[in-house]
């Protein structure tokens, strides 16, 4: 009779059929297989370089570079090392990043919200615009900026002159300088002051509302202060900046800070594209907030201002913020496209010229993806802290 | 007694004629533009601003593009002409601008090459299209090899090599694009499935990967495989100079393509893994058969908006001194011969019109797609 009662007992032989040798078995086989080709590969890679003469070391970091760089953020001259030239580059990406950043998240917001607009030109203008840059390429807008809006500007001695001192031509936008006499620090003091003082106040106004549900007007009390501390105060030290007008002379502008062609096309261009993807992205956050919101607020008696601003962006920001960030990520990694028009962004200088230099390919890659990979990770970890704070707690 | 004596008098038994309603609400297109376009004075101010801005762009644009554009002639109207578009330029640069330096006698090979792909991508993408799985078939294995054996050529078959220095234009852009996809797709699903495994080793593996290649710009991965492969490998071994870029979007773009995939594994219900399993099915054939079919059709939008990214994205491989589409248009623009104020401008215009107009296209189908999708859900 016990023939017929089946075996529950799982086989503990160690078979092929088991499921858990089997993924040991692969674990092995791919680890394996990926420990040999990553040794083949080094080998290899080693004895091409010596065959090659390419340096081995990281001994070029502290070698003079030699080559100039026309827009530096950070001192930097010809007789400065390779590894003031990655600087260099790096800050000049971050910076063109930060800037294009603002200006896409200003135009998507914008855009996004003219694309929900009632007013039927207004939506169907962000719809073509969105529509139109979104499906052409990034590189072909930077160098249409580049070549075909901002080379074909007039020489320097026909710049186009803009009122205030500011100049207009093939070689960029030259402003005027600002010059800091004794007294500025106390400005700058005065203006800390008062935005130390706005947070405070606004603090305060939470509280209050969190009490007794009387709203303080918070804008227009930090506004003032903003605006008339510093002001008193730069009155009071006897106008303690001034500008230095820039100058024609012969065949260039002499004084004043310059804005270089090559900087702009790709600050306008990123922010544009970047820009039409954000408007996407707000679009759709604002229309995932359930019409019930709106039409709840609206029966509180809100007006569509404070509905907008008070029931239906808090909830949208945090649909909108993952995509926000994976969209500002791409902007700082489409800013080495600044390579094709020449703005010395790290992949420009550090990639490029330092690696044609110096022949040193493989270290010169390993330290420029490190970069990148840096910025994504430690902007990926803020922004899933900042996430973790906004979401919305269901109830 | 009839029914009509239980109802009082006072009941008007027959119907109403309808009143037209109000003239406010009237459908017309006088209501229309009032509540469209001048709700609130602040709205009228917005359209009158955006009315006039679109005239305006819309003017410039038709004005340098059609109205004031030169359409026969030379260079001499051409440079005559400083407030128009100069399109017997493009005229006479486009063949060079389709095929690059490809020779002249070889180039019916790039027209069957492209309208085999055209024809197998039709029928791929035609949800009512006949033997689709066939389709697929052809096109992710056989068309690849018909693809090399016509585009390189065999000096067996008699086709003799075309070195890929000459290859250039709208060929390698399109060629790009196509190898991104044919490899990109079967890779990407292999990384979703690994990222998904339970197996932690694997899973490592197929982390590390899509997230350091999502992590970097495309252009330093088309940096390394142009600058770095050839020392990886010995010296016979090195790739072609074309081959390099191809391998590097390859790669890119199935990072991304694994990040599709696996949006769409997480979405297929649990049920569905629990019961093949339950039915004692095998994990490659549960895959195979039921998981990646759902999951791969509910993320066909998603795939092809990674593939208009794959397709913009061909311009950079100019930095690695390839002649794709763009870069064909920068060398014809700055050809001396045809120096005039607006040829720079025109070439653009071109190139814009032919990206906008494959990304356009594109990004509709992928629209049409999802509506169809949800229709296909709700039922």
């Amino acid at each position: 009779m016990s023939d017929f009662s089946l075996s529950v007992q799982p086989r503990r032989s160690l078979s092929l059929h088991s499921t858990k040798v089997r993924g040991i078995f692969y674990q092995v086989l791919l680890a394996g297989s990926l420990s040999a080709l990553a040794l083949g590969i080094g080998i290899q890679t080693v004895s091409n370089m010596r065959a090659r003469g390419i340096p081995l070391s990281f001994g070029f970091w502290n070698e003079s570079a030699g080559f100039d760089i026309n827009q530096t953020l950070i001192p930097y001259d010809t007789l400065s090392t390779y590894g003031q030239a990655f600087w260099v580059g790096v800050v000049n990406t971050l910076f063109v990043s930060l800037l294009a950043i603002l200006l896409a998240t200003l135009l998507g917001f914008v855009v996004g919200i003219a694309r929900l607009s009632q007013n039927w030109i207004v939506a169907k203008v962000a719809t073509s615009y969105v529509e139109i840059i979104r499906n052409i390429p990034l590189l072909l807008q930077l160098l249409f900026w580049y070549n075909a809006v901002l080379k074909p500007l007039p020489a320097p001695k026909w710049s186009i002159e803009i009122p205030g001192g500011i100049y207009l031509n093939n070689r960029g936008l030259i402003f005027p300088e600002v010059q800091l006499h004794p007294g500025a620090g106390l400005v700058a003091l005065s203006s800390a002051a008062a935005v130390i003082c706005c947070i405070a106040f606004w603090f305060y106004a939470r509280r209050v509302q969190r009490r007794t549900g009387r709203q303080l007007p918070v804008l227009s009390v930090s506004l003032a202060a903003l605006i008339v501390f510093p002001l008193l105060m730069f009155l009071a030290a006897g106008e303690p900046v001034s500008f230095i007008r820039p100058q024609l002379h012969g065949f260039n502008f002499q004084g004043g800070h310059q804005l270089y062609p090559e900087f702009a096309a790709l600050l306008i261009g990123l922010s544009v594209y970047t820009g039409s993807y954000i408007a996407e992205i707000v679009r759709g956050g604002i229309q995932a907030v359930p019409k019930g919101q709106t039409e709840a607020a609206c029966a509180l008696g809100l007006s569509p201002g404070k509905t907008l601003r008070l029931v239906v962006v808090p909830q949208a920001l945090c649909i909108i913020i993952p995509p926000l960030t994976s969209q500002y990520l791409n902007l700082t990694k489409n800013s080495s496209l600044a390579v094709f028009i020449g703005y010395p962004d790290l992949v420009q200088i550090f990639a490029g010229t330092v690696l044609n230099q110096t022949g040193a390919a493989v270290q010169v890659m390993a330290i420029t993806l490190a970069v990148y990979l840096a910025i994504s990770i430690v902007t990926s970890l803020a922004m899933n802290a900042f996430n973790r704070h906004f979401a919305i707690v269901e109830r | 007694m009839t029914d009509q004596s239980l109802h009082p008098p006072i009941v008007n038994l027959a119907l109403m004629p309808a009143m037209a309603p109000p003239a406010d609400v009237r459908p017309g297109p006088v209501t229309w533009i009032k509540r469209n376009l001048f709700s609130t004075p602040f709205s009228a101010a917005l359209t009158i601003c955006f009315v006039l801005l679109a005239v305006w762009l819309l003017h410039q644009f038709l004005s340098f593009a059609i109205l004031k554009a030169v359409w026969s002639g030379g260079r001499e109207a051409c440079s005559a002409n400083p407030e128009g578009a100069c399109w017997p330029f493009i005229a006479e640069k486009f063949d060079y601008l389709r095929y690059g330096a490809y020779p002249i006698s070889e180039r019916w090979r790039v027209d069957l090459t492209q309208a085999i792909g055209t024809i197998l991508i039709v029928w791929l993408l035609w949800t009512k299209a006949p033997r689709r799985k066939l389709a697929a078939m052809l096109f992710f294995v056989f068309y690849p090899i018909a693809a090399f054996v016509l585009l390189r050529g065999v000096a067996l078959l008699h086709l003799p090599v075309i070195d890929t220095t000459l290859w250039g234009g709208l060929l390698i852009t399109l060629l790009m694009s196509i190898v991104g996809i044919v490899f990109s797709l079967p890779l990407g699903v292999i990384l979703a499935l690994g990222r998904r495994s339970d197996l932690p080793m694997v899973k490592a593996v197929c982390v590390t990967f899509i997230e350091v290649v999502r992590g970097v710009p495309f252009i330093t991965v088309l940096f390394m495989a142009n600058f770095m492969m050839p020392l990886f490998v010995p010296d016979y071994l090195t790739p072609d100079r074309l081959l390099r870029p191809l391998i590097a979007i390859a790669l890119f773009s199935s990072a991304y393509m694994a990040e599709v995939v696996r949006a769409g594994l997480q979405a297929i219900p649990k049920g569905q893994y629990e019961a093949a399993k339950a039915l004692g099915i095998s994990y490659f054939d549960m895959m195979r058969l039921i998981v990646l079919p759902q999951a791969l059709t509910i993320v066909i939008p998603s795939i092809v908006s990674t593939f208009i990214g794959l397709f913009k994205d061909t311009t950079l491989v100019a930095i690695v001194g390839i002649a794709d589409f763009l870069k064909a248009i920068e060398t014809a623009r700055v050809d001396p011969s045809w120096a005039g104020p607006t040829i720079s401008s025109t070439g653009y215009l071109f190139a814009g019109l032919v990206y906008w107009g494959f990304c356009f296209g594109m990004s509709r189908y992928s629209q049409s797609m999802e509506r169809q999708l949800v229709r296909g859900h709700k039922s």
